[in-house]
This record gives structure tokens, C-alpha cells and sequence, in this order.
């Protein structure tokens, strides 16, 4: 079952560290990253670059939107996101409750993947009958 | 990336997940004497089987392989702990020693080990110290091998509540030291009751749920049984085989006891050819060797009532002397209200319904059962019998007030209904 851990930070505290400090975490944590690939339980993952290279789209009065900047403006910003292969969600939290990120006082948010089949497969049908949305 | 593998092995290893998994699991805590490190390692020992059988194919004793390939995983994530942790050095070299001097990976580990474990582990998981539902999750999850999903469901609560009581049942067997271990002789009554209490509320959890779209709550039954079995086999104390004879014949009358519609059938209506023949020969025979220890107690009796029962050919041919001698013996041990409510009960079929009113009367004059529904609605049921319709539709509708189940509230509107 694939569980998607979003990883928050914060950028004051991140920026406030010196690049020695800097290297000692990437160092940890990419070192659990690669046990996490060595057992099977890295679905993929990616980091983020920084909130100000965001851009946000929304809909408003008929047409797209853009701002720039991050969608929720909160000290703790998304900063990177881990798919992670679990048995359950006990399982997963077991695997990342030891993720050395969050002994540097980032915040991992665990949410199990949605299952979509069922909803794709109605819909494909609904698309091939031509009945509209 | 390692090759795709094949389905059909894919799912041999899962099968092997739920037959093997509550065995190994047991066994690593033993050797490892900590449940999360015998968890992780077991996982990766599932997953390391996935990456290499497809090439090695299966082993001959898949138990031993993942048993050792687990405590070299268990070995390898101390060092990793150790290297971000420094404090953890000292611990690590501890439990270093404790996995390498354990007898080794080859040697198979023997079946009566293997069942000690097993024991071990569930009395853990059982402990009085953790909370009833922490002692309910933990039991599903590491003796049955469910997931926390599976058991989220099963008990209509969200994954992420019940991963909250499962993390938070381990910290309290870490913190208050919580031993893994079969109790002493003096101490195994009591602890053999909270095991016992877990696997009946379990099987409750089920059996309570109406019919219908709740199918995975029917599946605690199921559980509930095969830890019956399970504990059966490993320590099989009369009050052991009792429980599980209890579950067997109330679970024989899963088919008849709720209508297509989901409303409940009472015993007396049941159609008792939907009565499952197998399950009642069992538990009858169970409940025979249980009484002839003659060291039985509640669950016990319990079963002897419902196999008396699920003897009858018919509601009219059940033998209410025998049920209400049973009563009065469990009433003995077990003084609850709730106990003196059914033997009244009894007594009424026995002797009529006047004596059965003097006896729930007696009753509701102590006041415990004054807020319980059923009183009010055996008192109902026996008023009708004796055609006083004011009286009964009265005490039905107490009981109405003080049910908020669905069936249960359809069942007594009906009842009213039928009184005009």
C-alpha cells in the first residue's frame, strides 16, 4: 500500500543553519533515504524548491488566476514529498517516526494514497456512453 | 531495479504473510526483546523474500529463512540507529550480542518454541496495563496479522485513530516495561481472563454488528475463533475451551438470527435448519471436555446454556430445567444483573410467566437493571403472554426509550404495534 509523507520545514530555521549543519542533515537523511530504496519501501520522492519559486493558479470571475507565493502562507512550508511503500499505516509511521528529518524539527504528514480506480473506471465509462459530466 | 515479480509468486508470499507472520513476528520479539525493532525487521525480511525468490526460488523452510534474514536486518538497522544516535552505541552492542548469540539462523527453530512464543506475545498484547482498545488493536494487528486499515474498518473508526491507539499501546509496553512473558502460575488466572476478555470482545465487536452490508465485522467473528483456537492450543485451560465453544454456538446461528432486511430474529423464531450443524457438534463436544474438568467457570456455562439450546429440535422442546439448573450455578460465580435477568427468564419458560415477573419484579426493585432495556422488555414480552396489553405496551415502551440501537428499536416498535 503506498502512503504519501509530506514533509514540512521551516525556512527561517533552515536558512538560519550553517552549511556544515546543512550538510550533517542532507547527509542523515539521504543515508535513511537509501535504506528506505535498499528495502523496497521508496515509491519515489522529490524535494521541493523554496515557497517564493511557487506559483499558485485558482479560478475567479471565468478565468485562471495566478499569484505568486504558496498557497497557505504558514511558518511550516511543504518542502518536500516521500512515496512510501508500506504494509499499513502503522507500518509507515514506523518507517518514518525514524526518518532522521524529524529530529532536525521538520513535520512529516502521513496520508494513505486514495484509491481512484473505481471512481477512474465510472468515469471512462460515463466518458464512452458520451453522458455529460 | 529489480525484476517484476511474478503474480502467482506474489501472492504465495502473502499467503505466507498470514499464516507465518504472527509466528515469526513471535519469535523475533523473543530474540530481539523489542516489538517495533521484530516488526521492522520482519517486513524487510518479507520484502528482502520478494526481491530474492524470484531469482532463488522459494526455500524449502520459507519460517527459518525469514526468521534469520529478519535478525540480519534487525542487525543492520542498530548500526544504522547507532550512527545517527550516539548514545545508542551501548544499547546496540547489547543487542548486537543478544541476536549472535541467539541459536543461529540455520538451526530450525522448533514448533513448541514457535508456540511459546506465540503465547508470550499474546499476553503481552493483552496486558492490563494497556487500555481495552490498545489490548483489542495490538492483539489484531500483531497476533492476527491485520492491518491497522483492516482493523480501522472492522471497528468503524478512521486508520489514522487506530494507528494512534497502536503507537500509543507500544509506547506503554515500552515505558512501563511491560515483559514478555507466559505469567507466573499465581498470576495466570487473572491473566488468562484479560486474554479471554480481548478475544470475547473481539468476537462481540462481530456478532452485535447487524447482518447486511457489515460483512467486515462478520470477519471478527471469524478472528475471534481462530484466536479461541489458537489459545485452545496453547494453553488449553477449561475456561480456554469454554470461550471457544461459547463463540462456536452463538456463531452457528449467524445465518438465522437477523431477516433479509437486517431486523433481528429472536431465538425462539430462528429457523434452525439455517443453524450451522458443524460449528454446534464442535462446541458441544467442546463444552463436554470443558465441564468435565470440573475447574470450569463463566464461559463455560455459558456454553453449556447455548448448547442446550442449540440441542432443542425446536423452541418448544428446549429443556428449561436443564437451562435454569445452569443459571443457577452461574448466577453463583457470576452475580451480575444481568445474569439474574436471563435466569429469570428461564424460569418464566420453566414455570410460567407470573414466576418469571416476580423474579424481574424482584429485580428492578434493587434498581441496577432499572435503566436496562432488555428488563423492561423481557417484563413486556411475559405481560403479553399473560394477555395484560396495558402493562406490556407500557414496559415495551421503557425498553424503547433506553435502546438506540436500529434493530433493536424496529424489533420493539413491531411489538408495540402487534399489541393493538
Amino acid at each position: 500500500m503506498k502512503y504519501i509523507c509530506l514533509g514540512y520545514y521551516d525556512k527561517g530555521k533552515f536558512d538560519a543553519m550553517t552549511e556544515a549543519e546543512r550538510n550533517a542533515m542532507f547527509d542523515t537523511c539521504f543515508d535513511y533515504d537509501d535504506h528506505l530504496r535498499a528495502n523496497g519501501h521508496w515509491g519515489g520522492g522529490e524535494a521541493l524548491q523554496g515557497p517564493e519559486t511557487a506559483l499558485t493558479l485558482s479560478w475567479k470571475n471565468g478565468k485562471v488566476a495566478t499569484t505568486d507565493g504558496p498557497y497557505a502562507e504558514t511558518k511550516e512550508q511543504l518542502g518536500g514529498i516521500i512515496v512510501l511503500e508500506a504494509r499499513d499505516m502503522n507500518h509507515a509511521v514506523q518507517l518514518i517516526g525514524q526518518h532522521p528529518a524529524l529530529t532536525y524539527g521538520n513535520i512529516f504528514e502521513i496520508r494513505p494514497a486514495g484509491d481512484m480506480n473505481e471512481v477512474i473506471k465510472a468515469s471512462e465509462q460515463r466518458r464512452r456512453q458520451g453522458v455529460a459530466p | 531495479m529489480s525484476p517484476p515479480v511474478p503474480e502467482q509468486l506474489s501472492r504465495t508470499i502473502e499467503t505466507l504473510y498470514r499464516s507465518e507472520s504472527g509466528r515469526v513476528l513471535a519469535t523475533l520479539v523473543r530474540l530481539l526483546g523489542d516489538l517495533d525493532l521484530a516488526e521492522e525487521s520482519m517486513h524487510e525480511a518479507f520484502a528482502a523474500a520478494l526481491e530474492s525468490w524470484p531469482r532463488t526460488g522459494i526455500p524449502d523452510k520459507p519460517r527459518p529463512w525469514l526468521i534469520s534474514t529478519a535478525r540480519f536486518k534487525a542487525i543492520d538497522a542498530m548500526r544504522r540507529r547507532a550512527r545517527s544516535d550516539g548514545a545508542q552505541r551501548d544499547l546496540v552492542a547489547h543487542m548486537e550480542s543478544r541476536v549472535k548469540d541467539a541459536p543461529s539462523g540455520n538451526e530450525e527453530i522448533g514448533d513448541e518454541e514457535i508456540d511459546d512464543d506465540r503465547l508470550r506475545l499474546i499476553f503481552t498484547c493483552c496486558h492490563p496495563a494497556l487500555s481495552p482498545e490498545g489490548q483489542v488493536a495490538l492483539t489484531l494487528r500483531e497476533i492476527c496479522g491485520l492491518t491497522t486499515e483492516e482493523i480501522a474498518r472492522a471497528f468503524l473508526v478512521t486508520p489514522a485513530t487506530l494507528a494512534q491507539r497502536i503507537v500509543r499501546a507500544k509506547t506503554r509496553i515500552r515505558e512501563a516495561s511491560i515483559p514478555y512473558e507466559v505469567p507466573a502460575p499465581q498470576e495466570l488466572p487473572e491473566r488468562l481472563d484479560a486474554v479471554l476478555q480481548v478475544i470475547y470482545l473481539v468476537f462481540n465487536e462481530g456478532y452485535s454488528a447487524a447482518a447486511g452490508a457489515e460483512v467486515t465485522r462478520a470477519e471478527l467473528t471469524g478472528e475471534a475463533i481462530r484466536l479461541g483456537r489458537l489459545l485452545t492450543k496453547l494453553q488449553p485451560e477449561p475456561e480456554v475451551i469454554g470461550l471457544l465453544a461459547l463463540m462456536l454456538l452463538q456463531e452457528s446461528r449467524r445465518a438465522a438470527r437477523t431477516s433479509p432486511t437486517g431486523e433481528l430474529i429472536l431465538l425462539e423464531n430462528q429457523d434452525r435448519s439455517l443453524w450451522n450443524r458443524e460449528q454446534i457438534a464442535e462446541g458441544v463436544a467442546l463444552v463436554e471436555k470443558a465441564l468435565s474438568s470440573r475447574r470450569f467457570g463463566p464461559y463455560t456455562l455459558q456454553a453449556a446454556i447455548a448448547a442446550v439450546h442449540a440441542e432443542a429440535e425446536s423452541a418448544a422442546a428446549t429443556d428449561w430445567r436443564q437451562i435454569v439448573g445452569l443459571y443457577n450455578q452461574l448466577v453463583r460465580i457470576q452475580p451480575s444483573p444481568v445474569v439474574h435477568l436471563n435466569r429469570a427468564v428461564a424460569i418464566a419458560e420453566r414455570d410460567g410467566p407470573e414466576a418469571g415477573l416476580t423474579h424481574i419484579d424482584a429485580l428492578l426493585g434493587h434498581g441496577e437493571l432499572a435503566n436496562y432495556y432488555l428488563a423492561h422488555s423481557a417484563r413486556a414480552e411475559l405481560y403479553r403472554r399473560l394477555g395484560r396489553t396495558a402493562e406490556a405496551r407500557s414496559s415495551y415502551e421503557k425498553a424503547l426509550a433506553l435502546t438506540q440501537q436500529e434493530p433493536e428499536r424496529q424489533f420493539l416498535q413491531q411489538r408495540i404495534r402487534q399489541l393493538k
